[in-house]
């Protein structure tokens, strides 16, 4: 854990992220974006990913459904990151993230507010809660679309 | 005499150095889910791997005798557990395959466009789904009985949509979220006064209370052994024998037919077995037949009686903790639905796992409960007989805390 954010930060963080979600909705133009339903079949978040990707940008990034404080932060804040970046680069910072739910080395600068899920492995089964968001996001980029 | 400390000696699963949360033991309170195991269940389907190893169904040697006979003897048991009759007691794979058997056997064969099928909206997905299947396959409509505010289904309610068209009504005899008691005998009752059979889902209530078909005059009832200490992958379909010759195997195979040639003449042997195609779960049957035992031997009416104390207890708890929601106070069983205030279930049962508790939370389908629970989830908290107030303590002094959900994330 870096040394400038301590467990009460990280707290407040996902709390922010939980109760005042950034991309937390339905698209308007619904049409432009490509679109996955993750529903998890070990637990009972159930939430749709939409994301608006332009010449391998990814312009807009958001989230609807209902989730858990975990799925809820994470996904919010991933959106929140890969929105403006090529689909490479969102591809990276998802690669990043999930070696460090894994227990994996990662490149801790790609993150951003993502280190405050650094504690998942300690509750093993939270680890589907935080990496619903990421492996959306990983299989729209993919190519998946739930038309 | 019911002590309850020499009952959890004979769980391998209850012996506290097993399983430990920061030097406690786990407190498991996911009964409605499953139950543990008993040794003497364990043993039993133990004894089928390790010295009775063989095929059921006509052996021509001295183990496959036994075999076949121990079968005989676990049927013999569960129906005088159920009083019933041996030849309506089919084996399954547990409550799942035999409320398909129902309504692929039953359902599908005898349904017509215009038929009814009567649910309601608090049956678990295996007395729903299936009879979505029913509908799709058969065109006969899928309609609720409205149940009252609390969300219990009564009498009362299910005369008001009764009719003729009404051929089948299936329900729980205990619901798995709300953990109501069902009145069956009054249900079918009614069912049969319009020629409707009544299919009654007993998973939740066989673990924990006495059951007699013949008073409650139901036409099938299904049940998992794994929820009543017994070992997974193996259940019960009851059925009135009359019933059970007109329903259709719907796996068929090996061991359910007398004879057949290849121009499709096929002779079906007579229930059970003829729905019991293939190799069953032999050593579950053997673990199966433990389980009985070990409950009659504790007594269903001990158990009953002993689970309502635990339910009276926690709810006198509970109910004390003012931002705890509990939907179901008065559940005639071991079912306890709640959440607390602000916290989504999933959260507040992860943070009673970093407690050693463990609990499930569970959502709820847009219709199914909508009206009554008005929460997309809840997390249910189910005792059995093994469980104690200090575990009803225990789980007290964690959710008197439970906003603080977040700490299970950072300890």
């Amino acid at each position: 854990m870096p040394i400038s954010i301590n467990p009460q930060m990280m707290r407040e963080i996902i709390m922010d992220h939980y109760n005042n979600p950034l991309n937390k909705k339905v698209p308007e133009n619904i049409s432009e974006y490509k679109k996955i339903r993750m529903d998890s079949d070990s637990c009972i978040d159930d939430i749709t990913i939409y994301l608006k990707i332009v010449n391998d940008k990814i312009v807009d990034a958001c989230f609807d459904g209902i989730a858990c404080t975990i799925s809820t932060a994470s996904t919010d804040i991933l959106c929140e990151l890969v929105k403006d970046k090529s689909t490479k680069d969102a591809l990276y910072i998802v690669e990043q993230y999930k070696n460090m739910i894994y227990e994996k080395e990662f490149d801790e600068s790609a993150l951003d507010e993502l280190i405050v899920f650094i504690n998942t492995h300690k509750q093993a089964a939270r680890i589907k809660c935080a990496t619903l968001g990421s492996t959306g996001i990983e299989s729209i980029i993919d190519g998946k679309d739930d038309k | 005499m019911f002590d309850v400390n020499e009952i959890r000696k004979d769980f391998p699963m209850l012996d506290g150095s097993k399983h430990s949360f920061n030097g406690k033991p786990m407190i498991y309170l996911d009964n409605a889910a499953t139950t543990f195991k008993p040794y003497s269940v364990i043993e039993a389907s133990n004894q089928y791997y390790k010295n009775e190893s063989v095929n059921a169904h006509r052996g021509d040697y001295d183990i496959a005798y036994q075999v076949d006979k121990k079968v005989d003897e676990v049927r013999e048991k569960i129906a005088k557990f159920f009083n019933a009759k041996k030849i309506e007691i089919v084996f399954t794979s547990g409550c799942s395959m035999s409320m398909n058997l129902v309504a692929f056997g039953y359902g599908f064969k005898y349904l017509k466009s215009d038929d009814e099928i009567l649910l309601t909206e608090a049956e678990h997905a295996s007395n729903v789904l299936p009879w979505f299947k029913v509908s799709e396959l058969t065109g006969a409509k899928i309609r609720y009985i409205p149940l009252t505010k609390e969300g219990r289904l009564t009498p009362e309610n299910l005369k008001k949509v009764m009719n003729e068209k009404v051929k089948v009504v299936s329900v729980a005899q205990v619901t798995n979220v709300l953990g109501f008691k069902n009145d069956i005998k009054a249900l079918a009752k009614i069912a049969h006064e319009y020629g409707a059979i009544l299919v009654c889902d007993a998973a939740q209530s066989a673990p924990h209370m006495k059951i007699d078909v013949k008073d409650l005059d139901c036409d099938f009832m299904c049940l998992s052994a794994h929820k009543m200490c017994g070992p997974t992958g193996i259940g019960v379909l009851y059925g009135k024998f009359d019933l059970l010759k007109i329903t259709e195997p719907f796996m068929t195979g090996g061991g359910d037919n007398a004879r057949f040639d290849m121009c499709g003449n096929v002779a079906y042997l007579e229930p059970p077995a003829k729905f019991e195609a293939g190799t069953m779960n032999l050593a579950g049957i053997y673990g199966f037949g433990a389980a009985i035992d070990y409950l009659e031997k504790i007594g269903m009416d001990n158990i009953e009686k002993y689970e309502g104390e635990l339910h009276e207890y926690a709810i006198s708890k509970l109910s004390t903790i003012k931002d705890l929601i509990i939907y179901n106070p008065t559940a005639d069983s071991g079912i306890i639905t709640l959440n607390y205030k602000g916290v989504f279930a999933q959260d507040e049962a992860s943070y009673l796992n970093s407690h050693g508790i463990c609990v499930r939370s569970g959502e709820h389908c847009a219709k199914l409960l909508k009206d009554i629970l008005k929460v997309p989830a809840t997390v249910r908290v189910s005792f059995y007989f093994y469980n104690t107030k200090e575990e009803i303590d225990a789980l007290y002094e964690a959710l008197k805390d439970g906003g603080n959900y977040l700490d299970a994330y950072f300890d």
